[in-house]
């Protein structure tokens, strides 16, 4: 909404510099984005008076003019008009003048007649209609001095536009009259609106109106007032020159008076040429199922009962009500009598047929924020006042079937303090809302009960009517306390520092985190090797590329490989943590974060058991899927992928490793992606090379899966060399207990390092074996670590030689060497049974 | 014809006796493309009647793709096959080298680790956790939610029924699956303070860190896909100047000692009152510059008093709580922190960006 300074001052006397006007009305919520000076117009154009007119001796076309511009002496000029007369004050572009569109008066030659400056038209001079017959603008006789300038003649100052942003509740705002009235409020200014005059002539017939019974719910009040003689109308040079700051070009008397009363009072209204309405009437009726109307910019539109329509009294619509007018009723410039409508339509009506329609007008936008129903009497007098004399009227007829009760609103000063942390009193509150013009008409409990201004049907409960109080009262003055009782000391849950250390550690190993966009095509996650099938489809993506949500965060981090490697980047490690999408009951078999098997998969969805508890559980709203929605399954992921000289597999089960102990999860392995886990049991598997990938568990349930990813996918993708990748299910992982923290005493007796070779299988995970070997060695063993593997022929083919060494030590004695020889043999046995393992070599001694 | 059958016939031998992918991708040329008899053949299809023509060049057809779709089966065969030979070859007992990388810890090592250099946390990470921080030393909490959400949450308990013209201030992306196109992606952490004030009786003082998404074109300034920060505070007692107190609190102590926040009022649908806050300029510290288009102030987000429909919508008794709301854009604080000028470089991951923080 642009909004001219000097419009605002008929009003309200606002003599305050633009700077604070702008902060005040920011600091009334009417949000200013922009202001703009507008320089008084037309510099170096004189109001001259006509000496005489003469024709030009060489030319038809144009004439000769000798004007009296305040010199003392005739001025010749040449001029292609011939409206004016000896006498008229007419606007004389002086030699060097620069006109609005930028061209520069000059001396000049016409057909051998010298011309010394230019006479002006309305459009020339931005305050008219373009098209019609040239016609040399006339000043109102006596109306200014010949050499005074034009601008101080028309009232022209220079002014200052204010673009304001106007809130969707505020749609009193979306008038001149609403921001003088807020401003006025704010700046606690005197604020009123001259009432125009009401001249009704008795022989102009009163118009023929009606409200169709099926439509009165949504149109609170219609009125239709006919205007004869509109060809005589005439708005004044100002009226033009608001318009045109406030954005809207002139085009005619009547549009221009109809434009300047929506603009100035925020009053929609619609001008028809009454002799195109058949029967001269209009009524307002529901739209016939499949009904058309082609509106004024030229759409056809088709209808339906949700909407409601102006007719003419032969039921032809000619208008959207609230909306747009039709074109067939339009006025032009032959129309000689009008027919005003000036209505209030109920917002919701409006609002619902103009999406449906996708029609925007300054109409619709006013109507759909609510419309002061009090003022179509007021509109309706301006309107005529503003065509001039020469238009006459007849009286209004004024149909208001649904007249609501003045909405009565009472408000505790007790509750606004306690909102607002003031210490306002009764009487305060009510002062401060009478400037907006809310009356206090009775007492109530604590405070009052307010007439809320039929043009604030925003305001209906208290609260509406503290948000007021604070307006005027300043947010700037409202105290600044702390909460007395933040809630209690606080820190981040458990699952938070945890996920807090994954990343710590990750960035320690030299991985970088990345971040990559939820959205993208089936496409990427087949070029990542993932199938496409289980991603939740996005209805109305932004492009094609982006119409899926990720399954997986593997696509989004090949992409990073990708175009680091396409920037010439060297070695890589990335990762993220972000939340991934599937369809529940879909085809899971590559999604990484199942938390397990398949079917467990699917089985918590389907009973939402724990973890939707979990998620409402308040605190702990994470960690582990979220159902929130139908047919949507959301969980947090975490992804690595690496790419270098000497990068493979290993580096993910080394990055895993880290993790699992700087979180201290028990039970955290890496056990071999066997087929007994079930098809597609942990997901994202297909994308990774068949003999090095693994499934990463926590307490025997799988959590995610680590390996390199298979050649086939790193070549689509156009990377060389061997791709590391991790994903895990990041809710299991953080919410597994940590070891608990319980201190030993450090024994002070000396240790015995015992090295025990088992040659093993390949197919036998050392993982297993050393559970084993630690389980074997009981609680003499302080550590036991895998030290070395050694593969030789002499073991056997598809054989290695697990080295383990173990240190033992005992809390209350030296070890014997038959302590030593026992542990050794319990470690021999369990090996042998569970993993056929043999042990090999002497026994070592320490 | 018999020629064709004959081509056909030896390139079948070919491709089927190709042992590797490799070998298979280099016979192309020879069994169906470019110098294989049926292309000699095509050539000589120039010199022959109208019809003859025809005849031949639709057996030439069926032979090329007869040959295409042996080519087909054979690569799947062959890289199937290959892929498994790999995965034999190429095994590694991962929990084996998960176990050798515990060698370097603990009193049994024989040497120490490479100490390496350090990774880098993303931007928008770093500064979440440090907004997380200030707000858990003032006594919140940190709560999270889905990103997927449902009209309800989302919109309706806000104090925004269908058709609610402040809908507009959130292009909303939908979702496929959920039916009658109740599932959506959050356009604000809002809906997650909801699910708190469903699960949990008052007092509630918490901060919402998380994703977002909006149906923004991407710009140097918007991001479809964001990230915010909001705040509840639900309790006996809340005001206004609670909320001015607090937001100063936070200002001072995310961008400096005097450093300030001011409130303007706004309109939000699930708060009133409403308001705008500004904060202190970052960069001239309050003299006017260009990017505070010489106010000294920057706007930073929005906030208020939640409103008592959004109370009633989860069933919190809005005679006795009281409480404020606000939120601000994490990825916008990242921008001011650093000077960076497009958002969008956030979530490009070139690591030369990655690296510098």
């Amino acid at each position: 909404m642009r909004v001219p300074l000097s419009w605002l001052r008929e009003f309200t006397p606002v003599e305050e510099p633009p700077e604070r006007l702008a902060h005040a009305l920011s600091f009334l919520g009417l949000v200013v984005e922009g202001t703009e000076v507008v320089p008084a117009p037309f510099g170096g154009i004189v109001v001259a008076r006509v000496l005489a007119t003469r024709p030009h001796p060489g030319a038809d076309r144009v004439q000769l003019v000798d004007v009296d511009a305040g010199e003392g002496e005739a001025r010749q000029v040449v001029c292609g008009a011939f409206n004016m007369k000896a006498g008229d004050l007419v606007p004389l572009a002086d030699v060097g003048a620069v006109m609005p569109n930028g061209m520069e008066i000059g001396r000049r030659r016409v057909r051998g007649e010298w011309s010394n400056g230019m006479l002006c038209s309305a459009p020339e001079l931005g305050i008219g209609p373009e098209g019609g017959e040239p016609a040399i603008f006339v000043l109102p006789p006596g109306s200014a001095k010949p050499g005074q300038s034009a601008a101080e003649a028309l009232g022209f100052g220079a002014d200052i536009v204010f673009d304001l942003e106007i809130s969707p509740n505020r749609g009193d705002c979306l008038s001149v009259v609403g921001v003088a009235r807020d401003l006025a409020a704010g700046l606690g200014l005197p604020f009123s609106v001259p009432a125009p005059p009401h001249v009704v002539a008795e022989d102009v017939p009163a118009a023929a109106v009606a409200i169709d019974p099926a439509a009165e719910d949504r149109c609170p009040r219609f009125t239709g007032t006919v205007v004869e003689n509109v060809k005589a109308a005439l708005v004044s040079p100002l009226v033009r020159r608001r318009l045109a700051l406030a954005g809207m070009r002139p085009i005619n008397a009547v549009v221009d008076a109809s434009n300047y009363v929506m603009l100035e009072l925020g009053q929609p209204n619609h001008p028809y040429d009454i002799s195109r309405l058949g029967g001269g009437g209009l009524v307002v009726r529901p739209a016939r199922a499949g009904e058309r109307l082609v509106t004024l910019d030229g759409t056809e539109r088709q209808l339906g009962s949700d909407d409601i329509v102006i007719s003419d009294a032969e039921g032809r619509a000619v208008g959207l009500a609230g909306i747009m007018g039709g074109a067939d009723a339009e006025i032009s410039p032959e129309t000689t009598t009008v027919l005003l409508e000036v209505a209030n339509f109920a917002p919701l009506t409006i609002a619902e047929t103009g999406k449906r329609l996708g029609l925007l007008s300054e109409a619709r936008t006013r109507f759909e924020r609510g419309v002061d129903p009090g003022l179509p009497p007021a509109a309706v007098d301006r309107f005529v006042e503003l065509l001039g004399s020469g238009v006459r009227r007849g009286e209004t007829t004024d149909l208001r079937p649904r007249r609501a009760a003045p909405l009565e609103v009472p408000l505790r000063a007790r509750r606004a303090n306690l909102v607002l942390g003031t210490s306002l009193s009764p009487e305060d509150c009510a002062g401060l809302l009478s400037r907006l013009g809310f009356e206090a008409n009775q007492r109530a409990d604590e405070g009052w009960v307010f007439r809320v201004p039929t043009w604030r049907p925003d305001c209906t409960r208290e609260v509406d009517l503290i948000e007021e109080v604070a307006r005027i009262y300043g947010y700037d003055k409202l105290r600044r306390l702390l909460p007395a009782r933040p809630a209690r000391p606080s820190r981040l849950a458990g699952w938070q520092l945890a996920r807090r250390q994954v990343r710590e550690v990750l960035a320690g190993t030299g991985a970088s985190e990345a971040w990559s966009s939820t959205f993208l095509s089936g496409r990427e996650l087949e070029l990542a090797g993932l199938s496409p099938s289980p991603a939740v489809v996005v209805e109305n993506p932004l492009d094609t590329s982006q119409a899926l949500l990720r399954t997986s965060l593997l696509p989004g981090l090949l992409r990073a490989l990708r175009s680091n490697r396409e920037r010439q980047a060297g070695a890589l490690s990335l990762f993220e943590i972000g939340n991934v999408f599937a369809v529940p009951g879909g085809p899971s078999g590559d999604l990484v974060g199942s938390g397990g098997p398949e079917a467990t998969f699917l089985a918590s969805l389907a009973s939402g058991d724990g973890h939707e508890g979990q998620s409402r559980a308040g605190a702990s709203l994470g960690g582990f899927f979220y159902r929130a929605v139908e047919g949507v399954v959301e969980w947090e992921q975490l992804g690595l992928v690496a790419l270098g000289a000497g990068v493979d597999a290993t580096y993910a089960a080394r990055a895993w490793e880290v993790i699992a102990g700087a979180l201290r999860v028990d039970g955290a392995a890496v056990v071999p992606a066997a087929a007994d886990l079930g098809p597609g049991a942990l997901m994202g598997l297909p994308a990774l090379h068949a003999g090095r990938r693994a499934v990463l568990a926590v307490g025997g349930r799988p959590v995610g899966v680590v390996g390199e990813l298979a050649p086939e996918v790193a070549a689509r993708n156009g990377l060389a060399g061997r791709v590391a990748v991790l994903l895990a299910d990041l809710g299991p992982l953080l919410s597994a207990p940590p070891r608990p923290l319980v201190a030993r005493e450090v024994s002070r007796y000396p240790a015995v390092d015992l090295d025990l070779a088992l040659s093993v299988a390949d197919v036998v995970p050392a993982g297993e074996v050393a559970a084993t070997v630690r389980q074997a060695a009981g609680d003499l063993a302080e550590e036991v670590v895998l030290f070395e593997v050694w593969r030789d022929r002499s073991l056997g083919e598809g054989r290695r030689s697990l080295n383990f060494r173990a240190r033992l030590r005992a809390d209350d004695r030296t070890l014997t060497e038959a302590d030593v020889g026992e542990v050794r043999e319990r470690v021999a046995a369990a090996t042998a049974e569970r993993h056929g393992a043999e042990l090999r070599g002497a026994a070592p001694t320490s | 014809m018999n020629a064709i059958s004959e081509a056909v016939e030896r390139a079948k031998v070919l491709l089927e006796g190709a042992g590797s992918v490799s070998e298979l991708r280099a016979m192309e040329p020879e069994a169906f493309g470019k110098r294989s008899d049926l292309a000699k053949a095509t050539g000589t299809l120039r010199g022959l009647s109208p019809e003859e023509r025809r005849r031949l060049g639709r057996a030439l057809q069926e032979a090329r793709a007869e040959l295409e779709a042996l080519f087909g089966r054979r690569l799947a065969e062959l890289e199937r096959q290959e892929a498994k030979q790999r995965a034999e070859s190429e095994r590694l007992d991962l929990s084996e080298h998960a176990l050798l990388a515990r060698r370097a810890g603990g009193a049994l090592a024989e040497g120490l680790a490479q100490p390496t250099q350090r990774g880098h946390l993303h931007l928008v990470t770093q500064v979440r956790e440090e907004l997380e921080d200030i707000f858990v030393s003032m006594g919140f909490e940190v709560a999270e939610g889905p990103e997927a959400e449902d009209d309800w949450h989302n919109f309706q308990a806000l104090n925004m029924p269908a058709h609610h013209p402040a809908r507009g201030m959130f292009d909303t992306f939908y979702l496929g699956a959920g039916g009658e196109g109740s599932a959506l992606l959050r356009t604000h952490t809002s809906p997650v303070q909801v699910r708190l004030m469903v699960s949990r009786r008052p007092p509630i003082y918490a901060v919402v860190p998380g994703r977002c998404y909006r149906r923004d074109t991407p710009d140097a300034s918007h991001l479809p896909v964001f990230h915010q920060i909001e705040g509840l505070v639900v309790d006996e007692g809340i005001s206004m100047a609670h909320l001015a107190g607090t937001l100063d609190a936070f200002v001072e102590a995310f961008f400096g000692t005097g450093r300030r926040a001011r409130l303007r009022p706004s309109f939000f649908p699930f708060t009133e009152p409403s308001a705008e806050f500004d904060v202190t300029c970052w960069v001239c510290g309050g003299e006017g510059c260009r990017t505070c288009a010489g106010s000294g102030w920057v706007e930073l987000g929005g906030c208020g008093m939640v409103d008592p429909a959004v109370f009633a919508a989860v069933g919190v008794d809005a005679e006795r709580y009281t409480g404020f709301a606000w939120g601000f854009g994490i990825d916008r604080m990242a921008a001011a922190r650093t000077g960076l000028a497009d958002l969008r470089d956030l979530v490009d991951n070139d690591v030369r960006f990655l690296t510098q923080f």
